[in-house]
């Protein structure tokens, strides 16, 4: 019976209820839209700040503050280098093995870590020009104990560069990129071979392209890992990596542990390494390498988590304000509605309905025109988050499976919402006042 | 004959307004006792609190020995479904249910649903071959019957109808009263807040409301016709505790 009062009176009021289902429609449309970008903008803002570079750096525990400083200074570079080789049995603590630097991918957030490059900096010679030589990997292919295979090297890293010729290519021993400030002052171009000095070796280098940066790095060239190891005489061996890692805006739990994990209670310890905190990111790549330090590059690690958060907090200011706005519509509605069928109600009431029965009855009319409006608004939703996904990130945008609930979830409490002041006004209906006709 | 329904000194009171002021009546069971008063005597207001739809200021009353002032409002609510039949003036039927489910929308809310029993209340009132149709299809005549069986499906103690017939012309005024003297004649106790001395006329007792204090209560000898009526009258200011003595007039 209930079915054919909810069906009839939703048949007599088919203006009003396709204005209801339209509302609820646009304000859900919106809001999964808002959410669906919400829960994918993280991952696209991440990739986006990425491609300006890696936040965190691993450097040898013995020799991290010199490295620092070598890559500070251009004059001298050379003479530095040389005063702070360390000794043969100093290596250890001063540089870090390249066979090791897969374990990076292995740790409990390597799915996180979205590249990596090791570094080797040579003070080299070209003519009379003193420069610096930094080997890498360009795109190394690793083979992971887990049988994972994964690509990571300097060209993914380095994504904004401006290469004018062929990429950097590992197994090129002899092409390199040289930086276009250098490259001018050497008169070299794409093709050109020179001779590279250092240690007293020689070698024939050729120029695979040269690079624009933007940066310090214009006046260096940047060669095969192997190559650099070689002049350097430091085979297996990285001064310094570059991590590239998605990571989750800090909070004050991970401020505390960066200071000190040791601080930290059994499960805020638990909580910090199993979030993706910059600073959990780096304690765990401390733990795989022993013997280094890990650093956050702070001022890019707080600029991801900063935008990040104000993105999410717009988008969630949007949901709310048009769920509001839906409901308020809802509401307006939904009263008129009550009020026009004040006599059927009281009628109902006389007749002996309970007022938990009546508000049911109307429930499941408005409920169902929700419904209706909410899987066509969610439909809408998806399309509107692919437009914001192609017209911001200029990709698609990859709806999370929790935004269904989710969104089941807003019908819901939109329509709720929107009801309670017709609700109310049905339950201070009194048949007495509508049923008389005097 | 046990009473139906006692009314022990009830006053309605709405801010200044004294709408029902100190009514004590009592209504055995089976008796067709008809409300007669001009605008605003309070005949509505009276009716109101017999239908658990309101409740009185001051005083008590007693549906088949249950006191309606101790009720909560679920309570009442549960009175009205359980013991009451209601009929209107304006008939109040669902416009977009058929005759059919108009009846049944008071049983759902009693019990269960019998589509057979709804029928067959609506074969009482005449109306079975109409039983599909809207209230848009049907004559005041018809939805007034509908009403009628609605009120009648979930066998209550008391129909209370207010003004049942002001809508109607003469031939359907007929016939609902005639529908109502064969349920009186089945033993079912009915009241009619009513201005038509016609529809009065079918009562077997008649009181009238002036400025919400009861003026007059007289038995209707023979309710049937009122060519062959005989007016019992009693004094309004008769002790009510008494027995009725009617003073017969021709």
């Amino acid at each position: 019976m209930i079915w054919k009062m909810v069906f009839g009176a939703l048949g007599r009021q088919k203006r009003k209820n396709r204005l209801i289902a339209l509302t609820v429609g646009l304000g859900v449309s919106l809001a999964a839209a808002m959410l669906g970008v919400m829960f994918d903008v993280g991952d696209k803002v991440n990739q986006e700040l990425k491609s300006y570079g890696a936040n965190l750096s691993v450097v040898p525990r013995g020799a991290s503050m010199l490295s620092e400083l070598y890559l500070l200074t251009d004059e001298g570079e050379g003479q530095a280098r040389d005063e702070a080789t360390p000794s043969p049995a100093g290596l250890a603590e001063h540089f870090i093995s390249e066979a090791d630097l897969y374990k990076i991918k292995m740790i409990f957030w390597a799915y996180n870590i979205v590249d990596f490059a090791p570094y080797l900096t040579v003070p080299v010679r070209i003519g009379e020009k003193k420069t610096l030589l930094i080997g890498t990997w360009f795109q190394r292919r690793l083979d992971l104990p887990t049988g994972e295979k994964v690509e990571t090297g300097m060209t993914a890293l380095k994504s904004w560069w401006r290469l004018e010729g062929q990429s950097g290519a590992d197994d090129d021993a002899a092409g390199v990129l040289v930086g276009q400030r250098l490259a001018r002052e050497l008169g070299l171009q794409p093709g050109d071979t020179f001779n590279l000095a250092a240690g007293g070796q020689t070698r024939i280098a050729h120029v695979r392209a040269v690079f624009d940066s933007g940066g310090p790095e214009d006046e260096r060239i940047f060669a095969p890992l192997a190559l650099a190891q070689s002049l350097a005489g430091r085979p297996g061996l990285v001064e310094r990596v570059e991590v590239s890692a998605l990571t989750t805006p800090e909070n004050e739990l991970a401020r505390r542990a960066a200071l000190n994990p040791g601080s930290l209670s059994r499960i805020e310890w638990d909580t910090w390494y199993c979030t993706a905190y910059i600073s959990s990111i780096a304690y765990q790549i401390e733990e795989i390498l022993p013997g280094t330090r890990v650093k956050a590059i702070r001022q890019v690690a707080e600029s991801e988590g900063a935008i990040l958060g104000k993105i999410q907090l717009m988008m969630i200011l949007l949901t709310v304000l048009t769920l509001l706005c839906s409901a308020l519509a809802i509401s307006n509605l939904v009263t008129a509605g009550i009020l026009e069928r004040s006599v059927e109600i009281g009628l109902l009431k006389a007749l002996g309905a309970s007022n938990l029965s009546v508000i049911l009855l109307f429930l499941l009319e408005l409920f169902l025109v929700a419904l209706v409006g909410g899987a066509l608004g969610y439909g809408a939703g998806l399309g509107l988050a692919q437009l914001i996904g192609f017209s911001v990130f200029g990709v698609a945008v990859d709806i999370k499976p929790l935004v269904i609930p989710l969104t089941a979830l807003m019908v819901l409490a939109v329509t709720l919402l929107g009801a309670l002041p017709a609700l109310r006004a049905l339950l201070r209906l009194k048949p007495t006042e509508v049923l008389h006709g005097k | 004959m046990r009473d139906i329904l006692e009314i022990k000194a009830v006053s309605k009171i709405y801010g200044a307004v004294v709408a029902l002021r100190d009514i004590s009546l009592t209504v055995p069971q089976g008796q067709w006792l008809a409300i007669m008063g001009p605008s605003g005597s309070g005949k509505t207001t009276l009716m109101n609190i017999i239908g658990c739809l309101d409740t009185p200021t001051q005083g008590q009353v007693l549906l088949d020995g249950l006191n309606l002032g101790a009720l909560s409002h679920a309570g009442l609510t549960a009175i009205r479904r359980e013991s009451i039949g209601l009929i209107f003036q304006e008939f109040h039927l669902i416009a977009y249910l058929t005759a059919l489910e108009n009846v049944m929308v008071a049983q759902y809310y009693h019990s269960l649903v019998d589509e057979n029993e709804a029928l067959e209340a609506l074969a009482r009132v005449g109306l079975r071959e109409r039983a599909k149709h809207l209230p848009r299809q049907l004559s005041g005549g018809e939805q007034q019957r509908v009403c009628v069986a609605r009120a009648l499906i979930n066998h209550p103690k008391l129909i209370l109808a207010d003004e049942p017939t002001g809508n109607l012309d003469e031939t359907n005024e007929n016939l609902v009263m005639e529908i109502l003297s064969q349920l009186r004649a089945s033993g079912s106790s009915i009241i009619v807040v009513t201005h038509s001395q016609e529809v009065a006329a079918h009562a077997d007792r008649v009181v009238t409301l002036e400025h919400g204090r009861l003026a007059q209560d007289r038995l209707v000898e023979n309710s049937a016709s009122l060519a062959n009526e005989k007016i019992l009258t009693l004094s309004p200011q008769r002790d009510l505790g008494a027995p009725l003595r009617p003073n017969i007039v021709e």
